[in-house]
């Protein structure tokens, strides 16, 4: 009999994982954990401090270009990606995604939306500003929007953005940006 | 002023859109003659029996500018949009595919595109979709591959480029007329009027707007429209339905997302005799204000399980006042399915040997 009652039958619904008390407290559809927001939501609070840092650490990251093609780009990859990803994974709980849009986007990195939207709030922001699917995070959208009214630049959230090139998945977008400024910045001064 | 409903060269060749155009579509013409669009929305059956489908447009028969075919709203599993689409289409009715992000990658939408369109759908409305955890199968993989404004912007390439994502050429491109969703009842607010403007940065032309309980709120949210220049750029469509009990509008308030319901509305309807029938006037009501709001060009009629008051709301609410007359058109590629019909309706024996040596005999098409 207790086979009967354990054996799994293909009719039954999977159910929601959440609920009672054997279920650990975090469990949720898509498997996130239920951490803190607050280092987030620090952030955010601060993004035009971060906007004026991003922009001094580019410049640094782009005046090491001749190291970094003294290493080769494609061996510095590993250590940056590693580094970039603790760094950013603690301050912006970044998905290293690859294609960093956090100065659009008011440093409130949009990955971390169920949905990964990235143009924008999808229509089931609840009342008090929280997310449809986790009732628990403040929406990643609203906080961009507030993170953005304090930047310089902050009308960068309202240029439409490319689907995300999921094969750049888990590379470093540090190293990319500094390579294409670089090739940029090589290429105008043949111009010139 | 008459319109060419055939390609003079064949009746198999695709039609050129009216100068401005960018579908063969009902809709779009009824905006952009000006005129006041009603849509509404299908209930798509859990069946895979076509009647089911045609019983449940034929109440919107005629008088309905596009049906909706949802596509797994709510993340609850149905008949799929392309499915509802193509029996729609065949059947002679104007759908609306809906499009959602949240089940297929851009692979498999940009596929779906095509077929639809083939199919005769002139309406494309490009969602991103609610979460899983919503529907009944909360196990589900998420895919949002793209999201609304992306998938607007796919499909408006492959329409005005005649392209895929990848680059590569479409011969025949889908002529189709985009849509997306707003909702100006969710946070952030003051970011809403600008999402407009990027969906329609994006390649939106007509939007529809999620149920309006709150007329106050709207007018707010589009007079910011107005401010912007928006509504002269994109046909707003507003979301209204009926509610059909107290209990029933407390329950799509806490578990329908993004669905804003005023305190106020749910004690109007809490406090008459007839529930129902104050829900069906309190939509009317609704109707009335929202259609007086300088840049609204129609209405969407939401009613999840009470379809068949929609033509009752949509008469008494008299937004099809001096509508002109409407001929249905015949598809382009109709003729050819007659024809087929005709053919195997005779009920001629076949012989395959025969046929197989007279098709294996034709002669050979030159390679180009």
């Amino acid at each position: 009999m207790v086979d009967a009652v354990h054996k799994t039958d293909a009719t039954t619904p999977i159910a929601k994982t959440a609920g009672n008390s054997t279920t650990p407290d975090n469990a949720s559809p898509n498997r996130r954990t239920g951490r803190k927001y607050a280092v987030r939501l620090w952030v955010v609070r601060h993004s035009r401090f971060f906007e004026w840092f991003y922009g001094r650490f580019a410049s640094a990251f782009l005046l090491l270009h001749p190291f970094w093609k003294f290493v080769g780009y494609q061996r510095a990859e590993r250590p940056v990606a590693f580094v970039e990803r603790h760094v950013k994974g603690l301050l912006f709980d970044c998905r290293m995604c690859g294609q960093c849009v956090l100065s659009s986007t008011g440093m409130s990195c949009p990955m971390n939306c169920p949905k990964q939207l990235r143009n924008g709030p999808c229509g089931g922001v609840r009342a008090d500003g929280n997310c449809e699917v986790e009732p628990d995070m403040p929406c990643v959208w609203v906080q961009a929007w507030k993170g953005a009214g304090n930047m310089v630049h902050g009308d960068a959230i309202l240029t439409v953005q490319e689907p995300v090139n999921q094969s750049l998945r888990g590379t470093s977008s540090w190293l990319r940006v500094t390579a294409a400024a670089a090739a940029a910045r090589s290429a105008a001064k043949e111009k010139a | 002023m008459a319109h060419i409903d055939e390609n003079p060269l064949g009746i198999g060749l695709p039609l050129d859109p009216l100068p401005g155009h960018s579908s063969l579509g009902r809709l779009e013409r009824v905006l952009r003659r000006g005129e006041f669009a009603v849509t509404a929305e299908l209930n798509p059956p859990d069946s895979a029996n076509p009647e089911d489908v045609y019983e449940r447009a034929a109440i919107f028969s005629g008088w309905v500018d596009g049906i909706n075919a949802v596509d797994a709203s709510g993340a609850n599993c149905h008949m799929s949009s392309v499915g509802i689409c193509a029996l729609l289409t065949r059947m002679g009715y104007a759908p609306i595919m809906q499009i959602s992000c949240r089940d297929r990658n851009r692979i498999a939408i940009q596929g779906d595109v095509l077929g639809a369109a083939a199919m005769g759908v002139c309406n494309v409305l490009c969602l991103t979709g609610d979460g899983v955890q919503v529907g009944d199968q909360p196990g589900a993989k998420p895919v949002f591959d793209l999201d609304s404004m992306s998938l607007l912007e796919t499909v408006r390439t492959m329409r005005d480029h005649a392209r895929f994502l990848s680059g590569r050429k479409l011969t025949s491109p889908p002529k189709v007329f985009l849509g997306a969703a707003i909702n100006p009842f969710a946070p952030p607010y003051d970011f809403r009027p600008h999402r407009l403007a990027k969906k329609i940065e994006a390649g939106a032309q007509f939007v529809q707007s999620q149920y309006c309980y709150d007329v106050p709120m709207f007018r707010e949210y589009m007079q910011r429209v107005r401010d912007l220049g928006l509504h002269e750029k994109c046909f707003i469509l507003v979301g209204v339905g009926p509610l059909a009990s107290a209990r029933a509008a407390r329950w799509m308030r806490s578990n329908v997302p993004g669905v804003h319901i005023p305190d106020a509305v749910i004690e109007r309807i809490e406090g008459a005799a007839d529930q129902k029938k104050e829900g069906k006037q309190l939509c009317i009501d609704i109707i009335n204000e929202v259609k007086e709001i300088e840049g609204i060009s129609g209405i969407h009629v939401m009613a999840y399980r009470q379809e068949e008051y929609v033509a009752e709301i949509v008469h008494d609410s008299g937004v099809l006042r001096g509508r002109q007359p409407w001929k249905h058109e015949v598809g382009r590629s109709d003729a050819l399915v007659v024809e087929r019909l005709g053919h195997i309706r005779q009920g001629k024996e076949e012989h395959q040997q025969e046929m197989v040596e007279a098709a294996a005999h034709l002669p050979q098409p030159k390679a180009h």
